[in-house]
């Protein structure tokens, strides 16, 4: 059996007294784009936090490549991965937030350019080179040199989006990118999100854009009370929702067929 | 007043003014750099430190902002000489301010630090920067820039406090200026002149503040 | 080295500490009283349109701020007298710590007065208030409500600054720190209790004004 890129065993997670992620388990290929729908508070975002351990979790595995994310096991135990470790392990994975959190105080370009020198080491003129590469892939090269507070949001999250990629992860983590948008600024980031599909690129993405998950996804999950509750193919996922829940939540979203 | 009498006396005793500037200068530059340097570890003890540590620099950095300044450096210039720490007026009043500045760089930068949204943070990890890279490239510099224009407020301050070394004997420009008046009992001009000295460093202070937080702008 | 610590010379001498906290107080009560006269008149300047006197508050707050209060005080005692100005120590202090808590108190009022909604003073005038009254009844309490705050940090450092009327021998805490200090060379007790003594005052100054400023508070 070929291994998965990523896998995701029995996830459990509280805050408190509030279980938030009830048991989840999940494949993710190469290749694959899954995204991830469902209403607020279903745990969505936090599954998407536990995959790069900005989220500890409770119970569960999930593994990149074979290799056990943030914990390890001694004599059946589980034990949390020393802080250096755990940001190696990070930088396996790219993260888009909702709110940009770009570096204020950096140029866009230095914005990218960060992680390729202090992170992969590389000498400060191929980190240029590459991140110059991707501020052009997502049409920011000719704002290198602005701010982030000279940039609009949309501008900002592709920013955001080529700071992540330049660090070539092998999956990209995508929570609510175009939330925080304004409704005309969305479409130049999900046209992004499209072309890095397109590339073959492998993510998992958190969305309240149904047209879009339903157009770019190889598999569409339904998350509902901390698991998932249906997952299939948008085609199945949309079309022919099999619970009635599912049913009720695509009726109420924006998407029509 | 006899303008010219003063022009004559202050021309006069022009040494001795300029020796009292240098000092005030010195003191002041040493106790903002030594401060602010010791300020920054407080403020980072008040934000990441280990427990027990946090709680002992709370302490310490209220008990020096709940004191006067003024009886930081009496207690400065009296009590270290009896624990048999041998230190010069100058120095002992330099200890004091330096003290009392970094309680107050150290608050301002736990304030500053407090302030920056978590997302810089997890943005940080997500490419893979250590805690250690993430504070030195990421949440330090921005709350240096935050905390500027208070820092700069701050240093005049200190060149404010500077003067109470005057009451420990140490010649800067206050004590300077006073011994001056004792001579020839131009005590209106005299403070007036030191007045004005003093408005002028502090003023070039604030500029020069104003210029580099101008320079330092994202844009 | 070797240094035994024996507060029982500090504690006889108590009583001319608290005394001198006490005055301490007082001075500082009276100053940012009639400093928050100077300030509020010298604030409604800033704001107004005639520029002679914006100018000359402007011109008072840069000034005094930028001054050491020491040369303040120092200025105040020894040079004033000289043009027929009679103080004895304790009025010359008050009269400096006044006027230096007045140029900080504008700034505080000049920034309430600027943060004010516009209507407030117009709602004044609309029901047939003139200038002088809407001011008077309806700017400043609201204003000074909201910038209470600010006032309780300016009172605690005015507090504090207190400490340099000793350089002059006005008989406060610091003063008598400094004598039981020289008379009794009980150096590290003396300067500890002392220091103990405004840090105390400091926090509890902090924890009523807090409580006055929630009675005095606007309810939203």
């Amino acid at each position: 059996m070929a291994e998965h890129l990523l896998v995701i065993e029995n996830l459990h997670k509280t805050f408190g007294a509030t279980e938030v992620l009830r048991g989840v388990d999940l494949n993710v290929d190469s290749g694959d784009v899954v995204s991830i729908i469902g209403s607020s508070g279903s745990g969505k975002t936090t599954l998407l936090r536990c995959v790069n351990m900005l989220e500890d979790y409770h119970e569960g595995r999930v593994l990149i490549d074979g290799e056990e994310i943030g914990y390890t096991r001694h004599d059946g135990k589980r034990v949390r991965l020393p802080n250096s470790t755990i940001a190696r392990q990070r930088a396996l994975t790219g993260m888009a937030f909702q709110t940009f959190n770009l570096f204020p105080h950096l140029t866009a370009l230095k914005n990218v350019t960060l992680g390729l020198v202090k992170v992969r080491g590389l000498a400060k003129d191929e980190a240029v080179g590459i991140a110059r590469r991707w501020l052009d892939r997502v049409g920011m090269l000719d704002r290198q040199d602005h701010y982030p507070s000279q940039l609009s949001g949309g501008q900002q999250q592709r920013v955001a989006i080529a700071r992540a990629i330049a660090m070539n992860p092998k999956l990209m983590l995508f929570d609510e990118v175009t939330s925080a948008l304004d409704p005309e600024l969305v479409n130049e980031v999900l046209n992004v999100i499209r072309d890095l599909a397109r590339d073959g690129m492998t993510m998992l993405l958190v969305t309240h854009e149904m047209r879009f998950a339903y157009d770019v996804s190889t598999t569409v999950i339904f998350m509902h009370e901390g698991r998932i509750h249906e997952a299939g193919p948008p085609s199945e996922v949309f079309i022919r929702p099999r619970t009635p829940r599912l049913a009720e939540f695509i009726q109420n979203s924006s998407f029509r067929a | 007043m006899e303008l010219t009498q003063f022009l004559n006396e202050a021309w006069l005793s022009r040494g001795a003014i300029w020796d009292g500037f240098v000092m005030t200068v010195a003191i002041s530059a040493l106790a903002i750099v030594l401060g602010t340097v010791l300020g920054l570890f407080v403020g980072i003890a008040l934000v990441y430190g280990w427990r027990p540590l946090r709680f002992l620099v709370r302490l310490y950095v209220d008990f020096i902002r709940g004191t006067p300044v003024f009886v930081l450096v009496l207690a400065s210039f009296y009590i270290l000489s009896v624990v048999g720490i041998d230190l010069t007026a100058f120095q002992a009043g330099v200890l004091a301010i330096t003290v009392f500045c970094s309680s107050h760089v150290g608050e301002m930068l736990r304030g500053a630090l407090a302030a920056i949204h978590r997302g810089q943070t997890e943005a940080a990890m997500t490419i893979g920067l250590t805690f250690r890279q993430t504070f030195l490239y990421v949440l330090l510099p921005q709350a240096l820039r935050q905390i500027l224009p208070t820092w700069v407020n701050a240093a005049t301050e200190m060149v404010k406090a500077s003067t109470l070394l005057s009451v420990i004997g140490v010649a800067e420009l206050l004590l300077a200026t006073q011994q001056i008046i004792s001579r020839n009992f131009l005590s209106l001009e005299f403070y007036f002149l030191a007045g004005f000295i003093y408005f002028v460093i502090d003023f070039s202070i604030e500029r020069l503040g104003r210029w580099v937080e101008r320079k330092l702008a994202y844009s | 080295m070797g240094y035994q610590l024996n507060f029982d010379a500090v504690w006889r001498n108590f009583d001319l500490l608290l005394s001198g906290l006490g005055l301490g107080l007082a001075l500082a009560v009276v100053s940012i009283f009639l400093g928050s006269l100077i300030g509020l008149v010298a604030a409604f300047a800033m704001v107004s349109k005639n520029r002679l006197w914006r100018g000359l508050a402007v011109g008072y707050v840069t000034a005094i701020r930028n001054t050491p209060i020491l040369v303040l005080i120092f200025f105040t005692f020894f040079a004033l007298p000289q043009f027929g100005v009679r103080f004895d120590k304790i009025e010359s202090f008050v009269f400096t710590l006044t006027v230096y808590a007045g140029a900080y108190l504008t700034e505080v009022f000049r920034g309430g007065l600027m943060a004010l909604p516009r209507g407030l003073r117009e709602a004044g005038l609309a029901l047939g208030m003139t200038e002088w009254r809407a001011n008077l009844w309806v700017v400043i309490p609201v204003m000074i409500r909201n910038v209470l705050p600010a006032l309780s940090n300016n009172f605690i450092s005015l507090f504090k600054d207190t400490s340099l009327a000793a350089a002059i021998a006005v008989p406060e805490l610091t003063f008598y720190a400094r004598q039981i200090n020289v008379n009794t060379f009980r150096v590290i007790e003396t300067w500890m209790v002392a220091s103990l003594m405004y840090v105390a005052a400091c926090y509890l100054i902090a924890a009523a004004l807090r409580r006055l400023e929630r009675r005095l508070a606007i309810p939203r």
